[in-house]
């Protein structure tokens, strides 16, 4: 686990970089988060898009969603392809250390 | 005396054929009708598709009628569901019929779509290209491995969730003994290139299977996402770019739910699986709505052993709902497979939402082992057939082997 600074707040992160609390994001933490993780900037309405589908499904089902689904979304207007470009290395979990909620769980 | 109620059931497979045949003993005719529908009657033990390509099972050992695994009293449609009307508790069928309901199983699985993915059906599809996910390929792919001599097979599962997860690894497993067994293993290289971080979902069998696959000089590509089959040169190429040259390719494509659903309102979620609740096999669309199996979209593997511990909840539940009382909310997620690692061996992994897999023994401490090779675990994945058709699907119970995962003979871990 360790702490870091965003937005002038302290945040816990574990030690893949993940949020340990999703309530202690803001908004104004992902210009940094972003360039931490490499996010290709700037940022755009569509990145925003699938930050706030992030949380939403977080919050509803207890974790964030695949890829697939992101790409199949209404709420989201760009298509897995796209995707890969706003968030390359990953979409999913580039996307959720970037909307501040744990790794998504995937499929079992 | 009034009429019957209505159970419409949805897919005859394994939880459909299961579900049908126990709530028909527990029910008598007058109190319940019980119609099941599905598109065709070739019942495909599924996990045989796995020695399909390797000569260790033939087609016809692995399939029988649909009709012939329901009980009497059990009214079968061979028709497609084209769409279910969830205000109106009616079922659309292909030919333009309509069935009513009171109750409705959706046990239609889960589909294989391997249009969703670029190229895939190319020139390359069964002539390079394979999938033994279902029989066509099986058995194309078993002509593919008698004349492959050399190069390179990449095994590759284009994302999840698929069904049975391991299926692929032992398929790379298996692959390994058979050019062993016909001295051509020198000459080939084995890839096994998946979308996860290891070899597994779960961190603790992950390890176990990764470090078999090591030994077995299989080489592994994690997190690789692929976005296209490049046809002409032959190779898997990833949404990043980064390319996995083959000379065959044995690809496990995306699955989905049934099409119907997505023609079927709120039924089905993105993916076209049926949000159900993990406990009691409700669906979360409609209260008269339950789901087995493959179609509903909690969060353990899809896995014909799941959908036997889930039917005995929900064959329960439905049962409770039928008569007006509170449902059960008891399955725990409890998986539990054989994986085959070649070599007459197989290892046996025991899981549930909560639970990593353990090493131990199965189902008490002087059963299967865990989390191991051994010559009995192949047994057992041999064995299972003959179960599946005698025991799971007419509804017996097998003593000691229950719904809830057991911990007794089992260690612990601390993950
Ligand atoms: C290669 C392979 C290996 C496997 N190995 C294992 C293993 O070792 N252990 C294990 O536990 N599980 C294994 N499985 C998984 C297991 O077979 C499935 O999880 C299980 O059969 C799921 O049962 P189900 O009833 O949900 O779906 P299914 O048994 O697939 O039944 C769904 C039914 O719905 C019907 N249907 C679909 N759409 C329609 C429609 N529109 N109209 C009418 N009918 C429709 C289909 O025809 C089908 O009969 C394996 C699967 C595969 C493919």
């Amino acid at each position: 686990m360790t702490i870091a600074r965003l937005a002038g707040v302290d945040v816990q992160l574990n030690d893949e970089g993940f949020f340990v609390d999703p309530d202690q994001w803001t908004p104004e933490m992902v210009p940094q988060l972003a360039e931490e993780w490499g996010v290709p900037g700037p940022l755009t309405d569509q990145h925003w898009e699938v930050l706030n589908f992030m949380r939403k499904e977080y919050f509803e089902k207890g974790t964030g969603p695949t890829v697939r689904k992101l790409g199949k979304s209404a709420d989201v207007s760009v298509g897995v392809k796209e995707l890969y470009q706003l968030f390359p290395d990953g979409p999913a979990k580039l996307a959720a250390r970037c909307a501040g909620i744990p790794k998504p769980k995937g499929c079992i | 005396m009034s009429d019957p109620k209505r159970l419409v059931i949805l897919g005859a497979g394994t939880g459909g054929t299961l579900a049908a045949n126990r709530l028909r003993k527990q029910f008598p005719p007058w109190e319940l009708a019980i119609d099941i529908v599905d598109e065709d009657d070739d019942h495909v033990y599924q996990p045989g598709l796995l020695f399909v390509p390797f000569g260790l099972a033939a087609p016809d050992e692995i399939v029988r009628s649909r009709g012939a695994q329901l009980h009497d009293g059990i009214t079968f449609h061979l028709n497609r569901v084209a769409r279910v009307d969830v205000d109106a508790n009616r079922v659309e069928l292909g030919d333009g019929a309509t069935l009513e309901y009171d109750v409705l199983l959706v046990a239609t699985g889960a589909v294989l779509q391997p249009d969703e993915t670029d190229g895939l059906l190319g020139d390359a599809w069964m002539d390079s290209v394979f999938t033994f996910y279902d029989m066509d390929g099986a058995t194309a792919l078993h002509d593919a491995l008698e004349n492959f001599t050399e190069g390179r097979l990449v095994v590759n599962v284009v994302d999840m969730p698929i069904k049975c997860p391991v299926a692929p690894l032992e398929f790379a497993f298996l692959a390994d003994w058979y050019f062993t067994e016909r001295g051509v293993r020198d000459a080939i290289t084995i890839t096994y290139v998946t979308p996860l971080d290891g070899a597994f979902t779960k961190p603790v069998a992950s390890n176990a299977l990764g470090s078999l696959l090591e030994d077995k000089h299989i080489e592994v590509v994690t997190e690789f996402n692929t976005g296209e089959i490049d046809n002409e040169n032959k190779a898997l190429v990833g949404y990043d770019g980064t390319e996995v040259p083959f000379d065959l390719a044995v690809i496990v494509p995306l699955h989905g739910g049934a099409p119907y659903v997505a023609e079927s309102g709120d039924l089905g979620d993105e993916l076209g699986f049926v949000p159900t609740d993990n406990a009691t096999m409700q669906s979360m669309v409609r209260p008269n709505i339950f789901v087995l199996g493959d179609a509903a979209d909690v969060p353990t593997s899809k896995a014909g052993s799941v959908t036997h511990f889930e039917g005995e909840v929900l064959v329960d539940n439905i049962a409770s709902f039928l008569d007006g009382k509170p449902l059960e909310a008891s399955y725990d997620g409890h998986a539990n497979c054989f994986i085959e690692t070649g070599f007459s061996k197989a290892l046996l992994i025991d899981f549930n939402y909560e639970t990593e897999p353990l090493p131990g023994h199965y189902p008490s401490r002087f059963g299967l082992p865990l989390l191991k090779e051994s010559r009995i675990n192949h047994l057992g994945k041999l064995m299972f057939q003959s179960f599946y058709w005698h025991g799971l699907l007419p509804g017996r119970d097998i003593p000691g082997i229950g719904a809830d995962m057991p911990e007794r003979g089992k260690a612990t871990v601390d993950n």
